[in-house]
């Protein structure tokens, strides 16, 4: 078990009031693309050992959603952020 | 050596203290014809069958830890070929009929136990899923039925089939087929006869980096040193994904903790396997004497064969709410395995179209110990002939590029 910080309530809650919602910053590829790309988008997933970067939503919250850096060996969280804070850093 | 009562008796003589080793410790050679990473049930089945199908084959297992110590040692041990398409039933029945015949095939008891299945139903959605279920599995010649409440009642007499709890039993699925073996004895029946044939089985050998050439396999970087082989399977579970990082191409899966548990031995108690998908549990009782209980999957992606608590408790009050005669049992362990859950439940055994000699058998997700024989039969061919085995084809990886999903949410789920 674990706790994560929702950047939005501004507290630290249990898991089990989040959801996980999978990798995140996935690209969805143009209309054009083969259906090898849109098979790529769709279903595989890098699924890393260690350190994930992911997308939660304080499902039983406020229901927004955010990114979460988490080590997924040791459960340790890294960073907590919202989407706007990465489209700032680039 | 053939293990027979005649040798039980004489080991007995000497205070059966005279046994050899079941299989050989041996370091790796410079060469094989094929390597298979993963010494769990799945890989050490393919090697048994490589070896004993296609004769002349030399063939390696490598394994990071020690044989079984993964998933293979960490499930509920529940084997049924219940599933609802035509695919996926073909896969499970062929390993089932494999299962029937396997403590003869190896010469070694995997104490099979044909105890029968139970899935509950607790909704009319339930059961027409089940009446559907078990119509499908007629037809593709498994063995099932359907179970009425007062049937229920009267089989299984501990199970709680009143109306006043949170969800009701309205009826079951049953196949009588169905049932649990001993899975350290299946891993370790497989790799004495996989060795008998002549495959060398190599512990504590992690494989740290693949050696492609022009989209074609030359070998393998391991942590006891470089290993060649142009064919290499990968039968790794929840590990999966990293082995297709080093091969530089992703996986549709996603690995997970799913979480077991045991109680403390117990007397006779229960006959049969329970399992219910509605209220997320699963129950057994072992030879031991010990509940054998399954949880769901916690809903992370995580690596860390631990999990959250909560799926703990969940899964006991559904128990104990099927069962309210194991309200005051103690539990005594707890763990989780890593599971490469695929989108569609159904795994993929497949050669892998960006890599000339490399397989993959994976994607087993909750449920794969019931398919061990089966799926190290077909893999093997898969690898011995190049090209899949027929029950293995609907299976290829292609089709998360075709679509031809084979969506067996509804009979896989948690009841694994």
């Amino acid at each position: 078990m674990f706790l994560i910080h929702c950047p939005y309530c501004g507290e630290l809650r249990d898991e089990q009031e989040y959801r996980c919602a999978g990798e995140a910053f996935i690209q969805r590829p143009g209309l054009d693309c083969t259906d090898e790309q849109w098979g790529d988008y769709v279903f595989n997933r890098t699924n890393p050992k260690g350190r994930v970067v992911e997308q939660w939503a304080h499902s039983a919250g406020c229901r927004k959603l955010f990114v979460v850096e988490r080590n997924n060996v040791t459960n340790e969280i890294y960073a907590v952020r919202t989407f706007e804070s990465y489209k700032e850093q680039a | 050596m053939k293990y027979s009562w005649l040798e039980v008796f004489k080991a007995g003589l000497s205070g059966q203290k005279q046994w050899p080793a079941a299989w050989p410790e041996v370091s790796p050679k410079a060469a094989y014809d094929v390597i298979i990473v993963g010494g769990g049930g799945h890989g050490l089945a393919t090697a048994y069958y490589l070896a004993r199908d296609f004769p002349g084959t030399r063939v390696a297992v490598l394994e990071k830890g020690w044989i079984g110590g993964g998933n293979t040692g960490r499930n509920t041990t529940i084997v049924r070929s219940n599933y609802l398409w035509d695919e996926a039933t073909n896969l499970y029945e062929h390993s089932m009929k494999l299962w029937e015949g396997l403590s003869n095939d190896l010469n070694f008891n995997v104490m099979f136990s044909q105890r029968g299945v139970y899935n509950l139903g607790h909704t009319l959605q339930d059961m027409r899923d089940i009446e559907r279920r078990v119509n499908a599995n007629m037809l593709n010649g498994v063995d099932a039925e359907i179970v009425s409440v007062a049937e229920l009642k009267e089989r299984i007499p501990i199970l709680e089939t009143g109306k006043h709890v949170r969800y009701p039993v309205m009826g079951a699925s049953c196949q009588p087929r169905g049932g649990v073996a001993r899975h350290d004895a299946v891993a370790w029946g497989f790799a004495r006869a996989a060795a008998k044939q002549g495959v060398d089985i190599i512990q504590n050998c992690e494989v740290q980096a693949m050696d492609i050439e022009g989209g074609r396999m030359k070998g393998l970087q391991t942590s006891r040193g470089y290993i060649k082989a142009d064919r290499v399977g990968c039968v790794t579970a929840g590990h999966s994904s990293v082995l297709a990082g080093m091969a530089g191409f992703r996986l549709p899966v996603t690995s997970h903790p799913l979480q077991a548990f045991v109680s403390e031995p117990m007397k006779p108690v229960l006959h049969t396997v329970v399992m219910s998908n509605a209220v997320h549990g699963y129950v057994s009782q072992s030879d031991k004497g010990d509940l054998v209980i399954g949880a769901g999957l916690d809903p992370y992606s995580g690596y860390s064969q631990r999990g959250s608590p909560h799926i703990i408790d969940h899964c006991a009050s559904a128990i104990i709410e099927l069962f309210p005669i194991f309200s005051r049992v103690r539990l005594n362990r707890q763990w989780g395995g890593i599971v490469d859950v695929c989108p569609d439940a159904c795994p993929i055994i497949s050669p892998i179209p960006q890599v000339q000699g490399l397989y993959f058998n994976c994607g087993w997700g909750t449920g794969g110990f019931k398919a061990t024989p089966g799926s190290g039969n077909v893999f093997a061919h898969t690898i011995g002939q190049d090209k899949p085995h027929p029950l293995a084809a609907p299976f290829h990886i292609n089709r998360f590029v075709t679509g031809a999903l084979i969506d067996e949410h509804g009979a896989a789920a948690v009841a694994h």
